[in-house]
């Protein structure tokens, strides 16, 4: 499955975060490449939603909906903002 | 509260479909009316969700067509084994509701005093959001000089042909078609490569803004090559639509 990019979870970034996010810079946790969110790979057809460093392709972030819930993961993140 | 639109706040809301246009065999315009609309960008897109009867949803985002201050159209292409899109091609029909949220976005988006010359680079159904900013440099009365290379399978997968022909003065648009092309065809017939770039794209001299929006390995490929011609990666925006089709 190719991957899309940070565009696509705008709208799940915003319901998360409360504001546009695409455009914040983030740092990669494990090569330290710095992105902003629109540049980063994206799996939306995990279960769930898995994005991904485009250099190392390590796992920045996850989503899990369910029931109107969201589950955030940020742990490959060195930086958000 | 539903209907309470804070600000920043994103909240799914029904949309009523005005009308349903066919562009292409497999791509429709949907012109909506979305009650609390606070206005688009450019190059912004909508999340639209499905839920069917046991209340299965399905979400997808589709970029907005139509230029800030015009009444919201959304332009979709049907992928055979989708789970919205066929819906919305096939099914969908005036006076029907969408549920949707939006305007979403801030990176590719385009605003008239953005620096140029601006190069944008369409694969399929990634001109969408291109014909957003092109409508809206006209609008805007903007004259900043625009190249548009557009990679479609033929010519009658080219969405909006008769807009893109009519072109405004200092937009200038250049087409490949990669699988087939009509009796004396004089164009380009093969994908994106930087052999085409070189000819076609504003030399990275001019410090050119670049859009770059499609399937994501015609995005990937294009604006790798762009890059490597001198382009400022900060000035090469991308939107990666995944799948391989239509480019």
């Amino acid at each position: 499955m190719d991957a899309v990019d940070g565009n696509a979870i705008g709208g799940l970034l915003q319901q998360v975060f409360g504001r546009e996010m695409t455009t914040t810079e983030t740092v990669c946790g494990t090569c330290g490449t710095s992105r902003q969110v629109a540049e980063l790979a994206v799996y939306a057809h995990a279960p769930g939603t898995v994005v991904r460093c485009p250099s190392c392709d390590s796992v920045l972030m996850v989503f899990v909906t369910m029931h109107d819930r969201t589950c955030v993961d940020l742990m490959g993140l060195a930086a958000l903002g | 509260m539903a209907g309470t639109a804070l600000r920043g706040r994103l909240t799914w809301q029904l949309a009523k479909v005005v009308a349903v246009t066919a562009e292409t065999a497999s791509v429709r315009t949907i012109a909506v009316d979305v009650p609390e609309w606070p206005g688009h960008q450019a190059g912004q897109h909508v999340d639209i969700r499905l839920t069917d009867e046991d209340g299965y949803m399905a979400e997808r985002s589709y970029s907005i067509a139509s230029a800030p201050g015009e009444p919201v159209a959304l332009t979709v292409e049907r992928i055979d084994d989708g789970e919205v899109s066929p819906y919305l091609t096939d099914e969908l029909r005036a006076g029907d509701s969408l549920e949707l949220r939006g305007p979403i976005g801030g990176y590719f988006v385009w605003e008239p005093e953005d620096a140029g010359p601006l190069l944008l680079l369409a694969g399929g159904s990634g001109i969408v959001p291109l014909r957003s900013i092109l409508r809206h440099r006209e609008r805007s009365g903007s004259s900043v000089p625009v190249r548009l290379l557009y990679s479609a399978r033929t010519l009658d997968d080219v969405i909006y042909q008769g807009e893109l022909d009519n072109r405004a003065a200092r937009v200038e648009v250049v087409y490949t078609l990669t699988r087939h092309q009509p009796p004396g065809w004089s164009g380009y017939a093969r994908r994106v490569d930087p052999a085409m770039l070189a000819e076609v794209a504003w030399p990275a001299r001019m410090t050119p803004l670049a859009y770059v929006c499609g399937p994501t390995s015609f995005v990937e490929a294009a604006s790798q090559a762009l890059v490597r011609s001198g382009y400022q990666p900060g000035l090469v925006k991308t939107e990666r639509f995944g799948g391989t089709g239509g480019s």
